[in-house]
């Protein structure tokens, strides 16, 4: 199996009509996925690829299921188009959007919360399960998907959209498919942590080892540790730390607006040690992954 | 995106929250003197600097006369802290303090919602309190979606077993207190102290916000009140010309980003990306003992001018031998594009590609097409079957050999 997403997955995009939003819909079709709709306000009976477009998602929710939403639309109207979605009654939201101001993110994991709604991002590539469907810009082309992710046991959760492929495609060549890959975004706040994903995977039986990817600033490494300790987590997970070198340098802002180290448990020393403690292996390099990943699932 | 103090303040007082009744940033001794003659009674200064420790580091004095008052003012603005020199002192007239607390709002982003936090033990860190007093400490997580509430504030306050007056007063303090860090943008609102004066009133000692990167579009009319420019970044140190120059090319073309340049001295220049190959290539390329030029961002898919123009500004910088172009696997950027801008830029700043670029390793989308350009130019190129730290070692070994 996978986690949120399979190929019955029916999922609209918000935003369709924008230039990365039309490759998205071609490569997520050509890899198989179900897109019921899209939506750009004052756009309505326009076509990308096929998909009709609407003006408002409740166009779209009330003649069909939708189980998600991709939402691609500038920063300024991100947070407006969440709400949209989750009051129309969709339970998945990818957010590809960057530079969504915290506030606003906040706002919208509130809603979704009480809605019971879930939302990946902001500031990602999406979700892929190999084989099955992706929902967001992971791995690109269905092409270029299909070379560097393959189907197997392993869930990928990652801070970095493009180390997501990188890392899958270091896992492919190695013989080690994926289940599930899921880039849950850069930013400080997002709308599922490592944490958060970890019953989902648990949950997964074909899902038999985690990696995750991981950088300075916040504390979400070390909530994963206290979910794998606390939890008592049946999944061996191996960890890739980026960002050494920022130790060096605090209150300097490099990579994901969610990457700032502020205080001493944001630096990457402290959590390579934090994820060790709990059990978590963690790789020097990332072509190291596969090798310790094997020995931890033999 | 941190604020000075007396910007802090002034962004609070929007709210209604009670500063002193004279709170004024001097720019020379002469001008700290007037204020002082001002206020007609003891005064402290205290440096206009953006970074912490600065009553250890002597950047507050007291004074009781205005000539007292323009000579502790010479001193600290003489005053480096931390490498920061002073953008002025604030001088601001002092009254008997019955006692101290501090309150403050942050993201829990774990929670995702933001948090007030409340003290009747201010004018030391906050941290300290949490961990030897924790009684002392309370903390309130509240709603984005509700208005920031005078009764959250209310509950955090008595939580602390404080009632009457004091209660009423603080409670208000507390919800302005959140109204400004919400409609502001703030990730960081604080007041410490916060005084309790003997005559019951409270008054706002010291304060300190940040504004979210993020929000700055937003607001403009606030910054622009408060005399922030659009070029100052308040990072931990101000950009160099080649970092600012590096924002702005990255500012002219909508198309993919080429940006977030921060100089260093070494030799090789980087046109890296994205967000999280950076971070891994730069480490990479430190492990294997490289010297970089400079760190970069590039993704989103550039267009080829954004490319060429990142890589002529790196170029262009001194000490610069060579370039190494590297990515993770990528999906939306496209290899043939960044290939393109990479060497139309090194044949612009007048030198051969393949002698210019130490390596090139971005596979990925349309890798096909760019390794036909690279080859056409004679640059050394790899594919996904070479790590993103091989690259980088290859790309190091070349500056050894050179």
């Amino acid at each position: 199996m996978s986690i949120l997403i399979t190929r019955d997955t029916t999922f609209i995009i918000q935003g369709i009509t924008g230039r990365e939003a039309v490759n998205v819909t071609r490569e997520c079709l050509d890899y198989g996925s179900k897109i019921v709709g899209g939506v750009t306000p004052g756009r309505a009976g326009r076509e990308v690829y096929g998909v009709p477009v609407y003006d408002t998602v409740a166009q779209i929710a009330s003649k069909t299921r939708v189980d998600g939403s991709i939402i691609t639309v500038p920063a300024p109207f991100a947070r407006d188009a969440a709400f949209e979605a989750i009051e129309a009654g969709i339970k998945t939201m990818v957010i590809v959007t960057e530079r969504i101001p915290r506030g606003d993110v906040a706002q919208m994991v509130e809603l979704a919360k009480l809605r019971a709604a879930r939302i990946i991002g902001p500031n990602c590539l999406g979700i892929i399960s190999p084989g099955e469907a992706k929902m967001g810009g992971l791995g690109g082309r269905a092409e270029d998907a299909r070379k560097a992710f393959s189907k197997g046991p392993i869930g990928v959760m990652s801070r970095s959209g493009g180390m997501t492929t990188e890392i899958c495609n270091t896992l492919t060549a190695a013989g080690l498919g994926q289940s599930t890959a899921v880039s849950i975004g850069g930013d400080a706040i997002i709308g599922s942590t490592y944490a958060e994903l970890m019953p989902l995977f648990d949950a997964d039986e074909e899902t038999k080892g985690i990696v995750i990817y991981s950088e300075p600033g916040g504390p979400m490494e070390a909530d994963l540790a206290r979910y794998v300790k606390e939890e008592k987590s049946r999944l061996p997970i191996v960890a890739f730390m980026a960002g050494r070198f920022m130790d060096e340098m605090p209150g300097m802002r490099f990579g994901h607006a969610g990457t700032i180290v502020e205080g001493k448990a944001d630096t990457a020393a402290e959590k390579i040690q934090r994820l060790e403690e709990a059990g978590i292996t963690v790789a020097e390099r990332i072509e190291d992954i596969p090798a310790l990943l094997k020995k931890r699932l033999a | 995106m941190r604020f000075y103090e007396f910007e802090s303040k002034a962004l609070l007082a929007k709210q209604g929250l009670p500063l002193p009744a004279v709170s004024r940033v001097a720019g020379t001794p002469a001008e700290a003197g007037a204020i002082a003659r001002e206020i007609a009674g003891p005064v402290v200064l205290k440096s206009q600097v953006l970074t912490g420790g600065r009553m250890k580091a002597g950047g507050v004095l007291f004074a009781d006369s205005p000539d007292e008052c323009e000579s502790a003012a010479e001193k600290i603005l003489k005053l480096e802290i931390n490498g920061h020199a002073p953008r002025g002192v604030l001088v601001e007239g002092r009254a008997p303090v019955a006692q101290e607390y501090y309150a403050g709002v942050i993201y829990d982003v774990l929670a995702k919602l933001p948090v007030m936090i409340f003290s009747d033990m201010g004018g030391i860190d906050i941290e300290e309190v949490a961990e030897k007093h924790p009684q002392h400490i309370a903390k309130l997580h509240f709603s984005t979606i509700l208005p920031p509430s005078d009764f959250r504030a209310k509950e955090l306050v008595s939580s602390l077993g404080i009632s009457g007056s004091e209660l009423n007063r603080l409670t208000r303090i507390v919800a302005q207190l959140a109204r400004s860090f919400t409609q502001y943008s703030l990730t960081l609102a604080e007041i410490n102290p916060l005084a309790r004066l003997e005559d019951g009133s409270f008054i706002c000692l010291d304060a300190h916000v940040d504004m979210e990167a993020e929000a700055r579009d937003r607001q403009q009319a606030i910054l622009e009140e408060l005399g922030i420019g659009p070029d100052e970044t308040r990072q931990a140190r101000p950009p160099t010309p080649f970092e600012i120059r590096g924002a702005q090319i990255d500012a002219v073309d909508h198309r993919g980003v080429a940006g977030n340049v921060v100089e260093f001295d070494g030799d090789l220049g980087l046109v890296i990306g994205a967000g999280g190959g950076s971070l891994t290539l730069f480490d990479a390329i430190r492990r294997h003992g490289g010297k970089p030029a400079n760190y970069c961002e590039i993704g989103g898919n550039p267009s080829v001018s954004k490319t060429c123009e990142l890589t002529k500004l790196i170029l262009s910088k001194t000490g610069v031998r060579k370039i190494a172009v590297m990515m993770n696997v990528v999906s939306n950027t496209r290899v043939d594009i960044v290939a393109r801008g990479v060497i139309k830029g090194v044949i612009e700043s007048g030198y051969d590609p393949a002698h210019k670029i130490a390596i090139f390793r971005i596979p990925g989308s349309w890798e096909q097409d760019g390794f036909k350009i690279l080859s056409k130019y004679g640059v050394e190129y790899c594919d996904r079957s070479v790590s993103m730290f091989d690259a980088a070692g290859r790309a190091v070994a070349k500056m050894q050999q050179a």
